[in-house]
């Protein structure tokens, strides 16, 4: 099985519908870590060990319970091309840990790409649940269905006190790491972003903007995750981010709101400007390219602009990143002309509207 | 807001760390935080925790080494790892690791978590009553919120729940 049918449609089967709050809340993710107990992790596991942690884990996807979620195919990264591995990455289906470090990698992706479960990454088993939308819920109640499948199969490293034991101390006791990705246009506009980002990771959660190729967080998106692991259950664990999300969805709906009614013009000539810029611009950069998409993003949901769908949007998201980019021009793009290609791919799609 | 450690970038990592139960907030620009060896879990590239929990593993060390075994002696006797090379690598080799390392890991797992003991998700061949005791606590937790929020008839349906898992454990 080859990793062609994931990487050559850009979106996931999931992208193309929306899930609650999609205004706000991109996608939701769910990871659970696990470790086999007989096996060395795979820092220290040899080649052997990982062979065997592969194929123990491969026979469990025969269990008939796999079957409500569609086909899961196992794919071994040794298989895959850089550029294919780059591509998985860039749909966020395996970590970049695993597509360059990891010995005896291997992923099993369902289907409708929600599920994907990766093998001998930094702990052997990693249960990833994506979700559009605001979802976490859900994404949770799958990653543990599919937790409770593999612990019917295999022994799971766990101890009493500590619980699910992982290669790293700071996943140790559920494994558990939930996040959710938000787009805060107004947030960030209104200049309240950095208040809230900071109180949020006051209560044992931490945020991050999205990175692109500089270090300033890019096209207004930012990752709310838990930080803490050990000593709160994993229904704490989401209830908690999940309270603080709808908080920060309230912010900025308000901010949106209070933008619309105070400054129309101006957002919608920033809103407008940007759209002409993606329309016509000759080159642009990575970064310039994430924010106008922002922009536009915040435009189509203030019903700004019309004939344009976010699915459109989270499609350009994933297709102006570097290795999707190459990938739609046969690989003829020289490192110098990303830019211009970039350019290129966003005027056909937005031509279209 | 602006980086506290250059003032002129905006500060764009936010994360917070629990040392001996006191939080201290942090608000850094990328180049900043780089520069400082601070991490974020779950950040790519420069950034790892690993050189994070080995500051902290480090820092326990020179404090307690005196008092403590010598930790140069301690080693798993599984995969072999010995402590200092978990302090410099901060990650284990194997779930032994966890075992012979014990009686060193409550100050780690404050510091990161601000708590020591697991209250989550118990497998189910792990044994029965570790589970049901879990889920009496959970419960528990529940009934209290309800009626913190005046939900009495939650309330009344999660103590008949307890009473008969408790029930269940003293057969
Ligand atoms: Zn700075
Ligand atoms: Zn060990």
């Amino acid at each position: 099985m080859s990793a062609i049918r994931f990487t050559e449609q850009p979106l996931s089967h999931w992208m193309k519908t929306t899930g609650a709050e999609s205004e706000i809340v991109i996608s939701s993710r769910v990871r659970i870590a696990r470790n086999l107990k007989q096996h060395p992790f795979p820092l220290l596991a040899t080649n052997r060990h990982l062979e065997e942690v592969q194929d123990e884990l491969k026979e469990v996807l025969d269990d008939p319970r796999f079957q409500v979620y569609g086909e899961i195919h196992p794919i071994e990264l040794s298989g895959l091309d850089e550029l294919n591995k780059k591509m998985l990455v860039e749909k966020h289906l395996i970590s970049p840990n695993l597509a360059n470090e990891s010995r005896n990698g291997a992923v099993f992706i369902s289907d409708d790409e929600s599920l994907s479960i990766m093998v001998n990454e930094e702990d052997h088993l990693r249960i990833q649940c994506l979700y559009p939308g605001f979802q976490l819920k859900e994404a949770w109640e799958k990653a543990t269905a599919v937790d409770d499948i593999f612990e019917d199969h295999v022994n799971f490293a766990f101890d009493d006190k500590r619980g699910y034991l992982t290669s790293c101390p700071t996943n140790v006791g559920t494994g558990l790491r939930a996040s959710v990705m938000m787009h805060l246009p107004a947030l960030v506009l209104t200049q309240q972003i950095n208040r809230i980002l900071s109180a949020v990771s006051q209560i044992g959660l931490t945020v991050r903007g999205i990175y692109g190729e500089g270090s300033e967080a890019m096209g207004n998106l930012f990752q709310i995750s838990n930080q803490i692991t050990l000593g709160q259950s994993e229904a704490e664990i989401i209830d908690n981010l999940r309270s603080v999300v709808l908080q920060i969805i309230g912010h900025e709906k308000a901010a949106r709101e209070r933008l619309i009614q105070e400054s129309r013009l101006r957002v919608t000539d920033r809103v407008m400007r940007s759209f002409g810029i993606l329309s016509h611009a000759a080159m642009i950069d990575s970064k310039e390219a994430a924010q106008r998409l922002s922009d536009v993003r915040l435009g189509v949901d203030l019903g700004l602009i019309e004939g344009l769908t976010p699915q459109c949007l989270n499609e350009l998201m994933v297709l102006t990143q570097p290795g999707f980019l190459y990938n739609s021009y046969d690989g003829s793009v020289e490192p110098g002309e990303m830019d211009m290609y970039r350019a290129r791919l966003i005027r056909e799609k937005l031509g279209k509207v | 807001m602006l980086c506290q450690e250059c003032g002129k970038r905006p500060a764009s990592l936010h994360f917070s760390k629990i040392v001996n139960g006191d939080k201290s907030e942090y608000h850094l620009c990328e180049a900043c935080a780089r520069e400082k060896g601070e991490l974020i879990p779950g950040t790519s590239g420069g950034f790892s925790i690993h050189n994070l929990l080995s500051g902290l593993l480090n820092f326990e060390t020179v404090e307690q080494g005196k008092r403590a075994e010598s930790p140069e002696n301690l080693r798993c006797e599984v995969c072999g790892m010995t402590y200092s090379q978990f302090s410099k690598l901060g990650r284990f080799g194997c779930s032994s690791c966890y075992k012979y390392f014990n009686d060193r890991l409550d100050p780690l797992f404050k510091r990161v978590h601000g708590s020591t003991v697991h209250t989550g998700k118990v497998p189910v061949r792990v044994g029965g009553a570790i589970r049901t005791k879990r889920q009496i606590d959970d419960l528990k937790r529940r009934l209290q919120d309800s009626i913190d929020h005046e939900e009495f008839e939650a309330a009344a349906q999660l103590r008949d729940q307890i009473r008969e898992l408790e029930r269940q454990i003293s057969e």
